[in-house]
């Protein structure tokens, strides 16, 4: 595929962050184009998740620029990403534990007009309105991953399998435009794999979502993934298609070793 | 057992939820109306007195039980509301105006306190608000000019207009009024995005982030919301008490509260009404059952915080979710009548718990 029609959705340049005397990732680039599926994969340690956490701005990084549709977005605050159009699910799951399905998604919406706070307060007829439109398209993504069943249930009951996808929602709520997945498959079994690599595409293609995944499962990163990179050592190791990449010899030497 | 049948999105979060519950809330403000005409003086001053507290207690409510962030000091914002308000009544403002500024005073009290603890979380925490209260009370016996010192100042008469709150039967309604607003005012914002964000906020604060909630200023904001009802029912305390005195906000209050908090069942409004009706009501209910206990146990120094205690300790190891959480199973069983099965609310371990990136 080409790319060098527009500039890329993403932009990471010469990026480093490090902890004190560890460096987790070094004079990282990474180019992510409008509409393709990426994989983050790598062995424990690599720097995957801190790459994302560097996006989301969790961490300050030490150097580099992270460009977001032509805009340097390295140093802004941390609640500020998600109006952006960037959303994101976690390793380990951080759903808002208590509250049932519809009070996460709810909250996914956080970054749209809710009311003003006088609204709130009187809750104005124009607030109702609002509130009925808020959950009219939190419907369209319970619809759209099956959550139907689970609407009303507290999170802390729900089995492992259906939290991820909850929180998978949760971050589709927000209307992003790139959407980063912190090990979607983890924990999950063969058949919720193959509806989740299913959901991936339609993310993809129905809702016109970037998607960058960060994922060990090769199953799911075959069946979805455009492109994929492969970090060591918070470098780039190799990228390309799955196929390329699975067949690199670096990565396999990453991965298990050399004999050497 | 019954079934929701929405039609309309607006019903699913609906102030009642079905026309029982419509009943049966117009049937209990009927009743609290009533009270007045079947009660003694002295009994509607109680109850007025259990509505503050219960005005209190649900100011705490919003801090401890939404957003996840305990404070011991809350009796230093009832005392802010206290003597803020019988100040500006001495200065000639009106009750009202009076009252709605002390409670904006002890908002921003709050907003002052929230600043610089939102820095800390947890125990620190509880720590730092501790510490305010203790330097609340001593600036309070300090500062003769306005507060009257250690020998304490009168309260003004309650008084809007021409119309005098003084009795106890003027006086009851107005805390009812005021309760009954504040339970709509409060329940209005926290079904809503506010209310949400502390859901957020006490939940996960890395997600809280990553959807865009403001984690430090929804805290602040917590605290001075929580601040200013707390201060309204500081004023309204002032006329129950008639004589304001710094002792009267020792940290004893703010222990009561935080139990009204925690036995009432953390995170719901129902359980800061419900925890503040037993609080206030405990000594009178001891007092009453003394007669009954053998001697020994009844004169004994300490009985009441040892029933205080044991109270406590017997909610946070039976039931967490407090009093709250026991109206709820009862409702269920109502409910469900003769299908209700015994293991619904059973408690399960969790083993999976991550407490990464907070």
């Amino acid at each position: 595929m080409s790319h060098n029609a527009s500039p890329p959705l993403l932009d990471i340049q010469h990026l480093s962050l490090s902890f004190g005397g560890i460096q987790a990732i070094s004079d990282f680039d990474l180019k992510v184009h409008k509409s393709e599926i990426l994989a983050l994969i790598g062995p424990n340690g690599a720097g995957k998740t801190s790459v994302l956490n560097t996006i989301t701005r969790v961490f300050t990084p030490q150097s580099g620029e992270i460009i977001f549709k032509e805009r340097d977005i390295s140093h802004l605050p941390r609640h500020a990403i998600a109006s952006l159009g960037i959303a994101r699910t976690f390793q380990n799951i951080e759903l808002f534990e208590s509250a049932t399905v519809l009070d996460n998604l709810l909250l996914g919406r956080h970054r749209f007009f809710n009311g003003h706070w006088w609204q709130q307060l009187l809750r104005t007829p124009h607030f109702i309105q609002t509130e009925e439109d808020t959950r009219e398209q939190i419907e369209h993504i319970i619809d759209f991953l099956d959550l139907s069943p689970w609407r009303h249930s507290p999170i802390s009951g729900l089995p492992y399998g259906v939290r991820k996808i909850v929180e998978l929602a949760r971050a589709l709520c927000a209307k992003p435009e790139l959407l980063f997945l912190d090990e979607p498959a983890s924990g999950l079994n063969t058949e919720e794999t193959r509806d989740l690599a299913f959901w991936i595409d339609d993310i993809r293609t129905d809702l016109g979502i970037t998607v960058v995944m960060v994922e060990h499962d090769m199953s799911l990163v075959s069946a979805v993934a455009d492109r994929v990179v492969c970090m060591s050592q918070g470098k780039i190791l190799a990228s390309g298609t799955p196929q390329e990449v699975q067949s690199n010899t670096d990565v396999i030497a990453a991965y298990l070793g050399t004999s050497s | 057992m019954r079934f929701d049948y929405h039609t309309q999105y607006r019903q699913g979060f609906a102030l009642f939820k079905d026309n029982s519950d419509r009943i049966l809330y117009a049937l209990l403000l009927t009743v609290m109306c009533a009270v007045p005409w079947l009660a003694s003086s002295f009994v509607l001053g109680e109850l007025a007195y259990v509505f503050i507290l219960c005005i209190a207690s649900l100011g705490l409510m919003v801090l401890i039980g939404y957003t996840g962030q305990v404070s011991l000091g809350h009796a230093a914002f009832v005392a802010v509301g206290a003597y803020a308000h019988v100040w500006m009544m001495n200065k000639g403002l009106p009750m009202l105006t009076s009252m709605l500024s002390a409670a904006g005073i002890s908002a921003i009290a709050g907003l002052v306190v929230g600043i610089p603890a939102i820095r800390v979380s947890g125990l620190y925490l509880a720590m730092v608000t501790m510490a305010f209260a203790i330097v609340i009370e001593q600036v309070i016996g300090n500062w003769s000019s306005v507060t009257g010192g250690f020998t304490g100042m009168p309260v003004p008469d309650a008084q809007i207009g021409k119309w005098s709150l003084s009795g106890p039967k003027s006086f009851y309604y107005f805390c009812l009024v005021l309760l009954v607003l504040v339970v709509v005012s409060l329940f209005n914002l926290l079904r809503s995005a506010l209310g949400r964000s502390f859901m957020g906020v006490r939940e996960s604060e890395a997600a809280s982030y990553a959807l865009g909630i403001q984690v430090n200023q929804v805290k602040i904001i917590a605290f001075g919301l929580s601040a200013g009802v707390t201060g309204l029912a500081g004023a309204l305390l002032a006329h129950h008490l008639k004589y304001l005195t710094p002792d009267g906000f020792s940290l004893l209050l703010s222990l009561e509260l935080v139990l009204m908090v925690v036995i009432g069942g953390v995170g719901s409004l129902r359980g800061a009404i419900l925890g503040g009706l037993l609080i206030s009501l405990l000594p009178t209910l001891i007092s009453n059952i003394k007669p009954w206990l053998p001697q020994a146990w009844s004169k004994q120094s300490g009985f009441e915080t040892f029933i205080f205690g044991f109270i406590l300790a017997f909610f946070v190891l039976f039931e967490p979710t407090g009093l709250n959480g026991r109206w709820l199973k009862f409702v269920s069983l109502i409910e469900s009548f003769p299908l209700y099965r015994k293991d619904t609310f059973k408690r399960n371990k969790r083993y999976m718990k991550s407490e990464r990136y907070r």
